[in-house]
């Protein structure tokens, strides 16, 4: 046990480490072959790992940086597991999370019945800076909103997982689940084929069909799909690069783009072509600036309108950013009884929601234990985090708290598992969370790995990657005995 | 396919025969000097600077040529746009705006390379001349080579030739030009070993001197302009990069069921070169013959860039 001696667990849920400090069973023969490895080999391979990223130029541009300086996003060679019976759970939960989360925004968007049967306060969702007034009435190809989710789930002290938040708008990170996987498969191979890891490497067939799917019309020629990004300066311009090139399909910008008499085209060497289908990896806000920001250079004037006439399909649809609000978060196991009449199968992070006065008044009171959060930021921005907080910062979130409730929710401080990851003093255990990747086509299907984000500064509880985070492959189990067929297609 | 990306894809292959022909040039020439025994003094690297095209930017900035500062100017300079760190950096810069259209192995290569260039310009110093220049125009052939066996032959594929020939043609053009320039004025080395090494170190900056030698056998200023303009078959004479150019130009048009300006302002540069013999560029001469040449070079990249890259 060259490697793990003296690991401990420190009283949080390991994913890989059980409390009497030996591998969980399904772990084993990862533990195995990672300690079968002298502690120099195995930062050998980390390095070769970091090299082979680098060399691929699966990189980041660093903003404010003028010499044009990438980095890799880090990436930890010891990958986290998720046994079989636990991801079954999961799935069937996420499957059941986004079919009543549509439901949501198409009820929304039409007759709000919700809000006509009181089940979520009908002003805190008309109030939200993501409700588009320019959607209603609007239904997209087959009343399907959400077709690509990443959903943050995370685990407990009470090895429980959770729904931290459900990602409805232009989610990131996929290229990473599945180049992480390339590598590590060269990483890890015993223990990856004992040990049954099931494929991701299906995922961009899954995407390309979903996006077909969405198509607006029906016809015997094949779609045209693109990829709609904000360009090479953008953070995630990879993962859009990489995805086109996966499903084979234009990667645009928005100035290779016009509207002509109300659709969407291509400006191609032999003039213009019709798009059917656009997953925009840009936000509502900058996606026309007909309707949207004014500002906005990077979308398409006049694509709502192609829109709102059904002649283009937009994935994810405008809007759906309403059931992504922190705020209107708090009340999904609702909307799963109110739509679907079943209890959430993975639960909700409690969470208060500031424009409820008791709510509010009991977060002001136990700032000091709680994590407060601005509802429509993500990627760890406008947060406290009590625990680690200073009374200066507490005082000053309250204020803005009492000043505009709205905007504020509030989490208990969760005690993030951790998974064993490679650091200079060996192996520590560092806090993770988990994003499965849910497509919403023909059928809701959920890829089998995720991106496992981990906060490599010791003692962190911010994961993403603006923050000094990292990412972890994502080992989903089968329960069926491993095929010659499923090996090749990991 | 789409506009932006067909001028991405012309102008990476552009930028990166370009780069090619730069390290060749250079490490062509730092044999030249040892042949001639003449390092330390730099007469001979004052031709590279006038092949660059950039003559006028050089001098104000560096004053007179030496083998130090054309070295620094043509490699590791950013401010002068061709130089090799320019290049690849644009060829980078392209390559990543198409990165879904071209295939991976082709993007890895043109990040290593940006990667080796970068880190010698860090360093400021270059400890090998030869290895560095033979390594940068490996990675090129490299690039080439799965570009050759990887890529479908579909409209990209034709830009990205089309950019190629193009480079290819401007840069074997100019080479003779001031190689022809310079040493013409000294009539005592004519026949001299002095000038066979010349002619010599032309035909080897374009990688021709064994296949000159096939044809002619014996190196004559007049045989090698007429094997670097006119032969068909060695792929970097003008003949057959505007042949080739020319082909794909035609792909393109039947691939776009479109007929373009660009395809018949490459035919009318071939029927130029088809209608001229050595003898008749030599009367008129031959830098005046090659001014024309670049012109229309020129013009068809412009017609080029309104065919295919302006449009819509």
């Amino acid at each position: 046990m060259e490697n793990f001696d003296g690991y401990q667990t420190h009283g949080f849920y390991d994913e890989l480490v059980g409390p009497d400090g030996k591998p969980r069973p399904v772990t084993a023969p990862l533990l195995k072959q990672i300690n079968a490895l002298s502690p120099k080999e195995l930062r050998a391979r980390q390095k070769a790992a970091e090299q082979l990223l680098y060399q691929q130029g699966i990189t980041f541009s660093v903003y404010g940086d003028k010499k044009g300086t990438e980095k890799i996003f880090p990436f930890d060679i010891i990958p986290r597991v998720v046994p079989s019976e636990e991801w079954s759970v999961l799935e069937a939960g996420l499957k059941q999370r986004i079919e009543a989360l549509n439901l949501f925004i198409d009820d929304i968007y039409h007759d709000q019945k919700i809000l006509k049967d009181k089940i979520i306060p009908k002003a805190l969702v008309l109030s939200s800076a993501c409700y588009l007034k320019q959607c209603r009435g609007l239904t997209p190809p087959k009343g399907i909103w959400v077709h690509i989710t990443g959903t943050d789930l995370v685990r407990g002290k009470d090895g429980a997982f959770y729904v931290l938040e459900d990602n409805l708008r232009c989610p990131s990170g996929i290229s990473y689940v599945l180049q992480n996987r390339a590598i590590q498969k060269r990483t890890f191979s015993n223990a990856f084929e004992t040990m049954k890891v099931r494929p991701v490497s299906n995922y961009c067939d899954h995407l390309y069909d979903t996006l077909r799917h969405a198509s607006p019309v029906v016809t015997q020629k094949k779609p045209i799909i693109v990829v709609l990004t904000p360009g090479i300066y953008n953070s995630a311009y990879y993962e859009h690069a990489y995805l086109a090139q996966q499903m084979g399909v234009p990667l645009v910008e928005g100035s290779d783009l016009a509207v002509i008499d109300d659709h969407v085209m291509l400006r191609s060497t032999k003039g213009f072509e019709k798009v059917d289908v656009v997953y925009r990896r840009i936000d509502d806000e900058f996606l026309d600036p007909k309707v949207f920001r004014k500002d906005s250079m990077l979308g398409v004037p006049g694509i709502m309108e192609c829109y709102r006439k059904g002649n283009v399909t937009l994935a994810n649809a405008p809007g759906t950013g309403i059931a992504d609000d922190k705020a209107i978060y708090a009340y999904v196991p609702q909307m799963i009884k109110y739509y679907l009449g079943q209890d959430a199968i993975i639960p909700n992070v409690p969470t208060y929601v500031c424009s409820e006065s008791k709510q509010c008044d009991y977060v002001i009171k136990n700032l000091k234990s709680l994590v407060v959060k601005a509802v429509n930021l993500s990627g760890g921005y406008g947060m406290l985090i009590g625990p680690f907080s200073t009374s200066a910062e507490r005082k000053e979130f309250a204020g803005r708290i009492r000043k505009n409730p709205r905007n504020y929710i509030a989490q208990p401080t969760l005690a993030l598992s951790r998974s064993p990851t490679i650091t200079k003093g060996g192996i520590e255990g560092r806090h993770v969370d988990f994003r499965p990747y849910i497509l919403y086509g023909e059928s809701i299907f959920v890829l089998p790995g995720g991106l496992t984000r981990v906060a490599l500064v010791k003692d962190s509880l911010v994961v993403n990657s603006s923050q000094g985070g990292g990412s972890k492959d994502s080992w989903v189990l089968g329960s069926e005995p491993s095929n010659i067929k499923d090996i090749h297609r990991a | 396919m789409l506009s932006r990306v067909a001028n991405s894809i012309y102008w990476m292959s552009r930028y990166l025969e370009r780069a090619d022909n730069v390290a060749r040039f250079i490490n062509v020439n730092v044999h030249l000097t040892l042949d001639l025994g003449m390092e330390g003094n730099n007469t001979q690297w004052h031709p590279l600077v006038v092949t660059s095209g950039d003559e006028a930017d050089f001098t104000k900035r560096y004053g007179k040529p030496t083998e130090k500062s054309v070295i620094r100017f043509l490699t590791f300079d950013e401010k002068n746009p061709n130089s090799i760190l320019s290049c690849i950096n644009y060829v980078r810069e392209n390559a990543r705006t198409v990165r879904e259209a071209i295939p991976s192995d082709m993007w890895e290569k043109i990040n290593e390379l940006y990667h080796l260039v970068q880190r010698h310009s860090r360093k400021q110093r270059i400890t090998n001349l030869q290895e560095f220049y033979t390594h940068i125009r490996l990675s090129t052939h490299l690039f080439t080579g799965f570009f050759e066996d990887i890529m479908s032959r579909e409209e990209g594929w034709h830009f990205a030739r089309v950019g190629k020939m193009i480079e290819r043609a401007d840069k074997t053009a100019r080479f003779l030009d001031v190689k022809y320039f310079t040493l013409l004025p000294n009539p005592e080395y004519v026949d001299s070993p002095y000038d066979a090494v010349q002619w010599g170190a032309v035909l080897k900056s374009v990688n021709a001197f064994e296949m000159y030698r096939k044809q002619f056998h014996r190196l004559n200023y007049k045989d090698v302009a007429q094997f670097l303009i006119f032969d068909p078959l060695f792929p970097r004479s003008l003949m057959h990069c505007m042949q080739a150019a020319e082909r794909s130009l035609r792909a393109i048009c039947t691939s776009i069921e479109l007929s373009s300006p660009a395809q018949a302002e490459m035919i009318k540069l071939q029927a130029m070169l088809a209608g001229t013999t050595i003898d008749t560029i030599l009367t008129g001469g031959l830098h005046e013959f090659i001014d024309i040449f670049q012109f229309n070079l020129n013009v068809v990249d412009q017609a080029i860039y309104k065919s295919f890259f302006a449009r819509a």
